[in-house]
C-alpha cells in the first residue's frame, strides 16, 4: 500500500517535472539556436576557446567521444538478446536502443556545430581516403546511425500500427544486429585509433598503441553502465519497476569487463614503463589516479559483492561511477594528456559548456518524451498511457507488479 | 624538377626577414610582424640569440600525417613535392592540425567559411618556386631538387664539423621531409619541434586500420555462428518443453 501511495505521489511529481523540463529544455534549445547562429556567422573562434594548438576541445572530447561510447549499451544488449538468445534481457532492449539512437543523433548534432564546414559532412561518401581514421569514423557514424534507426523503427511502427512494415523488418533483425555489433566494434575502437597519430602530443599515461582496444573495452563497460543508470532513471521518472536481478546480472558482467580493462591498462603502462610518471603527484597524475581509482577500481570492487548488487540505487551509484570514469578517460585522452605533452592549456569557454550540457538536456528530454508516447517499454502498455491519464481515475493501471509477471511470461 | 625541396642553412641567415616579407607578399597576406604560424603567417623567424635566426615553415613531409589524417584527401602530397590543400573538399574536422607533429596547419577561427592554412611551397608560382628562397639575399634558404638538396646539406655538415652540428633536420624526422635545416646547434637548441618518431606517423594509424577488413569478415562469421548455434539450442529447448507439456496434458 505504501509503495502504491508513493508511486501515485511520484506520478503527480512527474507531471510537474515534465513541465519544468519542457520549459527548461525549450529555453536551452533557444539558447543553443542563438549560439549556433553566432558560431555559423562569425566562426568557431567566436564561441569556443579552440586554438591552433588545441583544435579539438570539449565538443569532441565530451559530445563525440563520450556520446558514442555511452551508446555502446545498444550493441551489447541487442547482441545478448538477438545473437546469444538470452531472452531474459528483452525488456531492456528498447530503452537501450533508444539511448544509443539518441546518442548518435546528438553526436551528429554536435558534429554539425563543431565541423568548420558542416555542409561538406557528406564528402567522405564520394571522396575516399581509406588511410584516414577519420574516414573510418565518418563511415561508422553514417552506417551505424542508419542501423540504429532501423533497430528502433519497430517501436515507431508499432505505435502507428504499420504492421506490413514490421513484417518486412522482422526477418532482417538478426542481420541488423550483427551489422550493429561489427560497426560498433569498429567505431568504438577507431575513436581510440584517432589518437595513435599523436605520439609526440600525448602524455605517456594515455598514449599507447593499444588505445583502440582500450576504447572498445571501456565503451563496453560504459554502455552497460549507462543501461543500468538509465533503467534507474526510467524508474525515477515513470515509476517503471526495474528488473533488479537483470541489472544485477549485467553488473556482474561489468565486473569482468572492468577487471579486463584494469589489467590491460596497468599491464600496458608497466610494459611501456609509464607508471613511473605518476610520481611526483601532479595535476596530470591525479587526473589519472582519479580516472582509474574512482572510475574503474572502486565500482569494480563494489559491484563484485552480491549484497551490494541487490539494491537498484546502489547499482545505479556504482555504474554511475563507471560512466564518470569513462568520461574522465575520454577527456583525459583528448585534453589532459595533450595539455601535458604540449604545455598549452585549454579551458573550454562557458558557451562550449552550455552547448554540451544543453545537448545532454535535450537528449534526456527527447528520451522522456519518446518513453511517454512510444511503446519503449512494450511489456506494459498500461503504464505508457497511465502516466498521463491515471492521475485522477485509475489505481488499477498503476505499474506496480506487472513487469514481474511480464518477465515470468518469457 | 622531379621533386622540389627547400634547404635552410641557419649559419647563413642574417635575420633580415626578407623570406617572411616575401612569403606575405606572394600569399597576399597583409604585411605584419610575424611571431607564430597563424592563418596569415606561413613562415616567421625565431631569434635564438647570438645572431642565430631560425625559420619555421611547413616541412612538407614525404609521408604527411596531415594528408593521411584527412578523411577526404583535402590535404594531399603532390607529385612535385609540396603538401597541398583543396578547401572545397575540406569538412573542417581539424584532424590534420592535431596530426601534424610539427604543429604547422592553422585555422581561420573567425571565419564562417574557414580554411586550413599553411605553406604550400608557393605552388601557385609554378616553376618560379617558393618566394622565400627567391628573395633570400644570403642563400640561407635555397630551393631545388629534394635529393640534391639533401646531398648538399650532408656535404656542408660533414665538410665543416666546426660550423655545423652533425645533423640534418628533416632527413629522418617523421620519416623524412622535403624541407631540411642545418645549423650550428642541435635542432632542439635551434627551437625546432622535437619529433622523436623516426618512421612515418601514418604507419601508426595504419597498424590499427589495416585490421578493419578482418574485424568485418571474422566478426561476421563469429556472430553469425553464435546466432545460429544459440538459436538451435533455444529451438531444441522449446521443443523439449512442448513435449513435456503434451505428456502432462
Amino acid at each position: 500500500m505504501t509503495k502504491r501511495d508513493r508511486i501515485v505521489g511520484k506520478d503527480r511529481l512527474d507531471s510537474l517535472r515534465l513541465g519544468f523540463w519542457t520549459v527548461f529544455s525549450g529555453l536551452l534549445i533557444a539558447l543553443l539556436a542563438v549560439i549556433a547562429y553566432v558560431r555559423y556567422t562569425q566562426g568557431l573562434g567566436a564561441v569556443t576557446h579552440l586554438s591552433d594548438t588545441f583544435p579539438w576541445g570539449l565538443w569532441i572530447g565530451f559530445d563525440l567521444l563520450c556520446g558514442v561510447g555511452l551508446a555502446a549499451g545498444g550493441f551489447a544488449v541487442t547482441a545478448t538478446v538477438h545473437i546469444l538468445h538470452l531472452k531474459d534481457f528483452k525488456p531492456i532492449v528498447r530503452p537501450t536502443v533508444l539511448t544509443a539512437f539518441l546518442g548518435y543523433i546528438l553526436v551528429i548534432t554536435a558534429l554539425l556545430l563543431d565541423l568548420g564546414r558542416p555542409w561538406n559532412i557528406w564528402h567522405p561518401i564520394i571522396m575516399w581516403n581509406p588511410h584516414s581514421v577519420m574516414f573510418e569514423v565518418g563511415w561508422c557514424v553514417m552506417l551505424y546511425t542508419t542501423v540504429l534507426s532501423l533497430e528502433f523503427a519497430p517501436v515507431v511502427l508499432e505505435r502507428f500500427k504499420l504492421d506490413w512494415m514490421l513484417k518486412l523488418l522482422k526477418p532482417v533483425t538478426p542481420i541488423l544486429v550483427i551489422m550493429g555489433v561489427i560497426l560498433s566494434t569498429l567505431h568504438q575502437s577507431s575513436l581510440g585509433s584517432l589518437f595513435l597519430i599523436l605520439p609526440e602530443k600525448m602524455h605517456p599515461l594515455w598514449y599507447t598503441p593499444i588505445l583502440p582496444v582500450l576504447f572498445f573495452v571501456s565503451a563496453l563497460a560504459a554502455g552497460i553502465a549507462m543501461t543500468v543508470v538509465e533503467s534507474w532513471f526510467s524508474r525515477r521518472v515513470f515509476g517503471k519497476p526495474i528488473e533488479t536481478h537483470l541489472l544485477s546480472r549485467l553488473s556482474k558482467v561489468s565486473v569482468i569487463i572492468l577487471a579486463l580493462y584494469l589489467t590491460l591498462r596497468l599491464r600496458d603502462l608497466a610494459v611501456r614503463g609509464a607508471l613511473s610518471t605518476i610520481w611526483p603527484l601532479t595535476r596530470v597524475s591525479l587526473m589519472f589516479l582519479a580516472e582509474i581509482g574512482i572510475g574503474v577500481a572502486v565500482p569494480m570492487v563494489l559491484l563484485a559483492f552480491d549484497r551490494f548488487r541487490q539494491s537498484p540505487k546502489r547499482l545505479a551509484f556504482a555504474q554511475g561511477l563507471v560512466v564518470l570514469g569513462f568520461i574522465f578517460h575520454r577527456l583525459n585522452v583528448s585534453i589532459t594528456s595533450v595539455e601535458a605533452a604540449t604545455g598549452h592549456r585549454y579551458v573550454p569557454s562557458f558557451l562550449e559548456f552550455l552547448v554540451s550540457a544543453g545537448l545532454v538536456a535535450v537528449g534526456m528530454w527527447v528520451f522522456v518524451l519518446a518513453c511517454r508516447y512510444l511503446p519503449v517499454f512494450p511489456e506494459e502498455p498500461a503504464a505508457t498511457e497511465g502516466a498521463t491519464e491515471s492521475r485522477g481515475t485509475s489505481q488499477a493501471s498503476l505499474p506496480v507488479s506487472k513487469p514481474v509477471t511480464a518477465f515470468d511470461r518469457t | 624538377m622531379a621533386h622540389r625541396g627547400i634547404l635552410v642553412d641557419v649559419t647563413k641567415c642574417i635575420g633580415c626577414g626578407a623570406c617572411v616579407q616575401g612569403c606575405q607578399k606572394w600569399n597576399e597576406h597583409p604585411a605584419h610582424e610575424a611571431k607564430r604560424l597563424d592563418e596569415q603567417t606561413y613562415t616567421f623567424l625565431m631569434d635564438r640569440g647570438n645572431d642565430v635566426y631560425v625559420r619555421r615553415l611547413c616541412m612538407h613531409c614525404e609521408q604527411p600525417s596531415c594528408a593521411s589524417a584527412c578523411p577526404v584527401s583535402a590535404l594531399y602530397k603532390s607529385k612535385e613535392g609540396p603538401v597541398l590543400y583543396d578547401p572545397s573538399k575540406c569538412l573542417g574536422c581539424r584532424y590534420c592540425m592535431l596530426a601534424c607533429p610539427f604543429g604547422v596547419p592553422t585555422y581561420e577561427w573567425h571565419s564562417a567559411v574557414p580554411r586550413v592554412r599553411k605553406c604550400q611551397m608557393c605552388s601557385h608560382r609554378g616553376a618560379a618556386g617558393p618566394a622565400c628562397a627567391e628573395v633570400c639575399p644570403t642563400g640561407a634558404t635555397i630551393t631545388g631538387d629534394r635529393d640534391e638538396l639533401l646531398a648538399e646539406a650532408r656535404k656542408r655538415v660533414v665538410g665543416d664539423p666546426k660550423a655545423y652540428y652533425q645533423w640534418v633536420y628533416g632527413a629522418k624526422e617523421a620519416g623524412g621531409t622535403d624541407v631540411f635545416f642545418i645549423g650550428p646547434k642541435n635542432p632542439a637548441a635551434l627551437g625546432l619541434p622535437r619529433v622523436e618518431v623516426d618512421g612515418p606517423l601514418p604507419d601508426l594509424t595504419w597498424n590499427a586500420l589495416k585490421h578493419v577488413p578482418d574485424v568485418v569478415l571474422f566478426g561476421g562469421v563469429f556472430l553469425g555462428g553464435m546466432f545460429w548455434l544459440t538459436k538451435r539450442k533455444e529451438e531444441v529447448a522449446r521443443a523439449k518443453h512442448d513435449e513435456k507439456g503434451q505428456d502432462r496434458g
